[in-house]
């Protein structure tokens, strides 16, 4: 009996690991199962020198120094740890944090739990296509300002920010920028130092390594910048984040970061031209939108609004088939359609209709065909059902419908 | 979260997907929601005028797949059921036949209005008055 493979189209969620990643790390469970912090004995020094390499790929595929990355639990400690370290760390130079709406919520829920410790936050509203406008920017930022932190790339539409001239902006008024880039380090170029970035949070299993593990990129000079640490303990990581290493987990983590820097160039060159495909012949469905600048993008991702189909329901008709999500309110408990497309200034009811497709190192130009098939199909299928979708093809205004909201 | 069998059976298989003609004095529209909050439902009955009874049901839906199988299950049900009686179908009894999960019981509540007002555009267009919540209570005792 053979079962098909069902097609993956989430690795904004999360990547599978590569199999190269995994073979680096099985040793680290096994034989070479010490703890790096065991300075006296050839366990310790053995998983020291592993660290000390993946430290190394890391900040290689940064073009950092080794010394500046700093291994966390993830990419939502690192945000953690970058935005109330540096609150914390420098509350004497100032309170006020500039973010924007559409950040992850490691980002936002951060800033509102230090709103309650005295913080003042600033969310930036977004433009129609999901850029920070920057004089915006330059405008909400005062004397008491210590922190900008915009993300390199979205989760949802993979908008990318135009980091350089933020980091202009952040350097002419003497002002940190923490990034969080998630969604970009190991897909394209990530170079904090060059690009005038001060603090950046990334994580593993984003880019074909192990869940569990991430880093927080911390300048060393020019500027010095320090955070004050989150967890007390045995004083890791030159004191800014104390825990015993996941030596298996940062191995590999180590390992991912090579291989994106060898291949990351070639992906997203044939990522690039298959996500092209898949939305152009999504497209050729009636009333679509694609969310997001599509112009400064990931090249992997693709946010597309189909109108008058509601998001939850059209990924049931293919959901055994194709992974995707969607910023449909039914899919979290909270009801609300996804914030980042709301505050991109569109309507509640296409958000409701939208679906990110997003691709990765092993999608197959067989998968975005049977995906192009599926999703049509399922799109036309959830339109038959549709009341809203007939009341359009009759030519009734929906804007004019006094609808009982609930 | 997983659906239950009777969800993906309604999904996969919506019973009466259609339209009736919204103009004729024995079909009653009920259309409820709005497209900002993910769930849009039309429900429409054909009433037979001499008996009373529902001769037919049809519905279009927009939303998420708990949404779509409340209102086929609800046409399934409002088919040879008096006004009264449908008029008593309540949200919880959707609920358990579907085993909805707590996120989901709007979608309930929304083919249960959806009935409503299919009720009572039939019954504003035969000159009767429309169904207040006691008459539905009462009907539902």
């Amino acid at each position: 009996m053979s079962q098909r493979r069902l097609i993956y189209l989430d690795n904004n969620s999360t990547t599978p690991c590569d199999p190269r990643v995994v073979d680096t790390m099985v040793p680290y469970f096994y034989d070479k199962f010490g703890n790096a912090a065991s300075r006296s004995h050839h366990f310790g020094w053995e998983a020291e020198d592993a660290v000390d390499y993946s430290r190394e790929q890391i900040a290689r595929l940064l073009n950092v120094e080794d010394k500046e990355v700093i291994f966390t639990s993830g990419a939502t400690e690192s945000n953690n740890l970058a935005i109330k370290g540096v609150f914390e760390m420098y509350a004497k130079k100032g309170n006020h944090i500039i973010t924007a709406e559409t950040e992850h919520k490691a980002v936002l829920d951060t800033c509102k739990h230090l709103e309650k410790a005295g913080a003042e936050i600033t969310y930036l509203k977004v433009q129609e296509d999901g850029l920070v406008n920057l004089a915006d920017l330059e405008a909400a930022i005062k004397p008491s300002t210590i922190l900008v932190s915009l993300m390199w790339a979205n989760n949802e539409t993979g908008v990318i920010q135009p980091m350089a001239e933020i980091a202009k902006i952040c350097e002419k008024h003497g002002v940190l920028f923490h990034s969080d880039a998630t969604q970009a380090v190991g897909k394209i170029p990530t170079h904090p130092r060059e690009t005038g970035v001060h603090l950046m949070s990334f994580t593993a299993h984003k880019m074909y390594g192990p869940k569990g593990v991430g880093a927080l990129y911390v300048s060393r000079k020019n500027p010095r910048v320090k955070v004050t640490a989150q967890m007390d303990g045995g004083g890791h990581e030159r004191g800014m984040r104390s825990g015993t290493l996941n030596v298996p987990g940062i191995v590999g983590f180590g390992k991912a970061a090579e291989l994106a820097r060898l291949e990351m160039h070639q992906d997203a060159e044939r990522l690039g031209k298959l996500r092209d495909r898949l939305q152009a012949a999504l497209c050729q469905l009636e009333e679509t939108k694609v969310n997001g600048n599509e112009g400064s993008r990931m090249p992997h991702v693709t946010n597309i609004s189909f109108k008058h189909v509601e998001g939850e329901g059209l990924m049931m008709t293919f959901n055994q088939n194709i992974a995707v999500s969607s910023g449909s309110a039914c899919t979290s408990a909270s009801l609300e359609p996804s914030y980042v497309l709301v505050s991109m200034g569109l309507g509640d009811d296409l958000a409701h209709s939208s679906i990110r497709f997003s691709l990765g190192r092993f999608t197959t130009d067989e998968d975005v065909d049977m995906a192009v098939k599926l999703v049509t199909d399922g799109v036309n299928h959830m339109r038959e059902l549709s009341p809203i979708w007939e009341m359009y093809k009759e030519g009734v205004d929906l804007t004019k419908i006094e609808w009982a909201a609930h | 979260m997983a659906y239950s069998d009777k969800v993906l059976d309604h999904f996969k298989n919506p019973r009466n997907v259609g339209s009736l003609d919204k103009e004729a004095k024995n079909v009653g529209t009920g259309l409820v929601g709005a497209p900002e909050c993910g769930d849009v439902m039309r429900l429409q009955i054909e009433v037979d005028e001499v008996t009373g009874v529902i001769s037919d049901a049809k519905f279009k839906t927009f939303g998420c797949g708990s949404a779509i199988a409340s209102s086929s299950l609800a046409t399934e049900w409002l088919k040879g059921k008096t006004l009264d009686e449908a008029a008593g179908i309540d949200n919880m009894d959707i609920v358990e036949e579907l085993a909805l999960p707590p996120v989901k019981i709007h979608c309930s509540v929304l083919a249960e209005d959806a009935i409503k007002a299919a009720i009572n555009d039939y019954r504003t267009k035969n000159g009767l008055p429309e169904l207040t919540d006691a008459a539905a209570a009462s009907a539902n005792a």
